[in-house]
């Protein structure tokens, strides 16, 4: 009697565990390079976006930096075992478009599955990055960010240096880090990403070209011109800061944090998105300011040029994965979710609804500093040197840069012959991008 | 004298005791090195939707590189750093273990311990000693005037990675080492010595060939592991930096493969320093039975 009941129960618990095909979840794997605390961040976004509805459940997966989020992400692909959302940064945008096949780019995925998507509600500066020759967007932005200028205000303090005013020029940067070295601090001025820093975003800022055919939008046939007389004096003249320190390399990537946090340097210009790091390893006053530029070059400052990723879709997934994707993106891109994701990381607020809902809250009142990054992507409408760049092996040519950078810093090479060196080694890759891609 | 023979009946047997091992050479090494033989006369694009037969290209593209041969020097120049300053410290290190005979046993088992670590831990334990911050060593090398800062020396950053590597490797030599020295008879040393040799001139002369054989090995061996199982010591202390002076074969083979994902040219390397390592190995083999002697 009792094995009849046990039977029956038994059934019903197996019956409820196994989900039928008509009322399953669908699973959306989301493979991203966002770890730490961005990483607990962007988990929220994806629980609360499962908890709004209950057809659809985003896994996010962290797949280590970057790089190795994309590699991870194309070797799957030829596995045929990818994952439908990816996150790639801006500079593996070229590599991204130019795989047709593998890519099911989102303006399309959002026509078909019929969600309201207009490109005009985001940022010119990030719609402009990532947008094909017709104007139509080929990934969904996620997090951007531009580089800004922070400092120890405890520092400026002890230097004899007005604490709530960040230097804004190249001399003035100068004449603080020469005033803070004088107060004792080891190194004046750092940074991190050297070349998405030192030279993309220089570049932008003072509205000069990176590269030919409007930094590469216009065509393959593009070619780097970082080896022009300002690039080469502002390298030159780092190189030359950094016999006494008064400017201190770093390493790559955001290696270079520490030197700031620590209070090794008392002047860092790095992602506007390192805020949290800052924050929560910084044992001093955090002043934030726009990028430094030279007030005799004409155009500067001009606007500057987004980092960070965005969200590429991915072809070979059932039909019912791309439908969850469709309303996710629908979801992330609420003014609310997109200003608490501003507000708690450092990255931009990407549309200007979301802007407004900060201002609307009193973020920027209460927390004084935190649009410098908004206010310098907007400063002027883009021009053709500043809405970005779209090179072919990027990922590659970007290590040359910093490859090349790096000699001339440890001073084996003078900065001509460094940048001389880089276009000639990144031109050669991206001729093989071109030949393989025509 | 006889040796007993052990015979099997017929093939059957024989052939499952040495399937499990032909089943690994062969998913392990024989396809991987056939894949990279295949890509490396392909021209791809990294998601494979193009693909193109272009027979030797991607070869002469890789050796008319100027980066690529400068990357077999370093190699060249790391692996005989590496193998010389390992093989120096573990022959020392034996030699005195071998002296002592209180506390040998701990001794030899404190020494032998870096060789479990991974390659890759290795490398950031010797990342954070001595980064130009908040590394110790950088601080106490600062005390004494010198600036230590391997991301942008770069000859600060070839000791680093010298350094961690062989720190490794010391204790595998090491062992050898021990086992070399402990099986030389007692009784050559002390005619030595009745002979009126000192100690420095025994060791030089009937020690050291004594332990040939055993050294020859350790050199082939500390050569391969310089060439290829370092490349997570480089991968987590320089990053192939700066500019690309530590960037040895291995680690290009990465770069260019994963993070330019040139996977012709990555293959190509692939495939020079398996022939590299297949060189390697028909040099051990058909030496050490000769130049050595008993």
């Amino acid at each position: 009697m009792w094995i009849r009941r046990f039977a029956a129960g038994a059934a019903a618990a197996l019956a409820a565990v196994m989900a039928t095909p008509a009322g399953a979840v669908t699973e959306i794997q989301w493979w991203h390079a966002m770890g730490g605390e961005l990483g607990q961040k962007l988990e929220k976004i994806a629980n609360d976006f499962n908890a709004s509805q209950p057809d659809y459940k985003v896994v996010p997966i962290f797949k280590g930096s970057y790089p190795e989020a994309m590699t991870a992400a194309i070797a799957a692909f030829r596995a045929r075992q990818n994952p439908a959302l990816l996150q790639v940064f801006e500079v593996g945008t070229a590599t991204m478009m130019a795989a047709r096949g593998a890519v099911y780019p989102v303006y399309e995925l959002m026509k078909n599955e019929n969600e309201p998507f207009d490109p005009k509600a985001y940022l010119p500066a990030v719609t402009g990055y990532y947008t094909d020759t017709n104007g139509n967007m080929l990934s969904f932005p996620f997090n951007s960010s531009t580089p800004i200028l922070y400092y120890n205000k405890d520092a400026f303090r002890k230097a004899g240096l007005d604490p709530n005013t960040a230097p804004r020029t190249w001399p003035e940067v100068e004449a603080a880090a020469k005033k803070l070295q004088a107060a004792g601090v080891t190194c004046g001025l750092t940074n991190e990403w050297p070349s998405w820093v030192l030279v993309e975003n220089f570049s932008a800022f003072h509205n000069i070209p990176i590269g030919t055919k409007s930094n590469g939008f216009g065509g393959l046939d593009t070619e780097l011109t970082i080896n022009n007389p300002l690039v080469e004096k502002q390298v030159a003249m780092l190189a030359d800061w950094q016999k006494t320190k008064l400017y201190d390399y770093g390493g790559r990537t955001n290696k270079a944090e520490p030197k700031f946090y620590a209070g090794e340097c008392g002047i860092f210009i790095g992602s506007s998105a390192a805020r949290a790091a800052m924050l929560a390893n910084a044992k001093f006053d955090l002043g934030y300011g726009m990028q430094p530029y030279w007030p005799d070059v004409k155009g500067a400052p001009q606007n500057s040029i987004i980092g960070g990723a965005t969200l590429w879709v991915l072809k070979g997934r059932p039909a019912a994965e791309y439908k969850g994707a469709a309303k996710f993106f629908a979801f992330i891109s609420r003014p609310e979710t997109q200003a608490w994701w501003h507000q708690n990381t450092g990255y931009l607020p990407i549309t200007l609804a979301a802007y407004e809902l900060s201002r609307s809250q009193g973020f920027y009142d209460k927390n004084p500093g935190t649009d410098t990054a908004i206010k310098q992507i907007t400063l002027n409408p883009p021009t053709e040197n500043s809405k970005g760049l779209r090179f072919g092996s990027f990922v590659q040519i970007r290590d040359v840069i910093e490859e090349e950078l790096e000699q001339a810093f440890g001073g084996k090479k003078t900065a001509k012959e460094a940048l001389d060196s880089a276009v000639k080694r990144g031109n050669d890759l991206l001729r093989q991008f071109e030949k393989a891609n025509m | 004298m006889q040796t007993k023979r052990v015979t099997f009946g017929g093939y059957g047997v024989p052939a499952l005791l040495v399937t499990p091992q032909l089943a690994v050479t062969f998913v392990f090494f024989i396809w991987p090195a056939s894949q990279a033989l295949y890509q490396s006369v392909l021209q791809q694009d990294p998601f494979g939707l193009k693909t193109e037969f272009v027979g030797l290209a991607n070869f002469r593209r890789v050796f008319a590189d100027p980066a690529y041969l400068d990357s077999f020097a370093i190699t060249a120049a790391f692996s005989l750093a590496v193998a010389a300053i390992a093989l120096g410290v573990a022959l020392f290190l034996a030699a005195m273990a071998d002296w002592v005979i209180r506390g040998a046993t701990v001794y030899t088992t404190l020494l032998i311990w870096p060789y479990a670590v991974a390659p890759a831990i290795a490398g950031v334990l010797w990342w954070f000693l001595f980064h130009p911050t908040i590394g110790i060593f950088a601080y106490v090398l600062s005390r004494f005037g010198i600036s230590w800062n391997h991301l942008l020396d770069a000859r600060q950053a070839f000791l680093l990675i010298v350094i961690a590597a062989a720190w490794k490797q010391v204790s595998y030599n090491f062992v050898f080492f021990l086992a070399g020295l402990q099986s030389i008879p007692r009784s050559l040393i002390e005619a030595a010595a009745i002979d009126g040799a000192g100690p420095v001139r025994r060791f030089r002369t009937i020690i050291v060939p004594l332990i040939g054989p055993t050294t020859f090995f350790l050199l082939v061996v500390n050569i391969v592991y310089a060439f290829f199982d370092t490349f997570g010591i480089v991968h987590a202390t320089t990053g192939g930096g700066p500019g690309t002076a530590t960037t040895i074969l291995v680690y290009k083979v990465f770069k260019d493969g994963f993070e330019a994902l040139d996977l012709g040219g990555s293959a190509v390397q692939s495939v020079v320093l398996m022939a590299i390592v297949v060189a390697l190995t028909l040099v051990q083999f058909r030496f050490i039975e000769r130049k050595v002697h008993y």
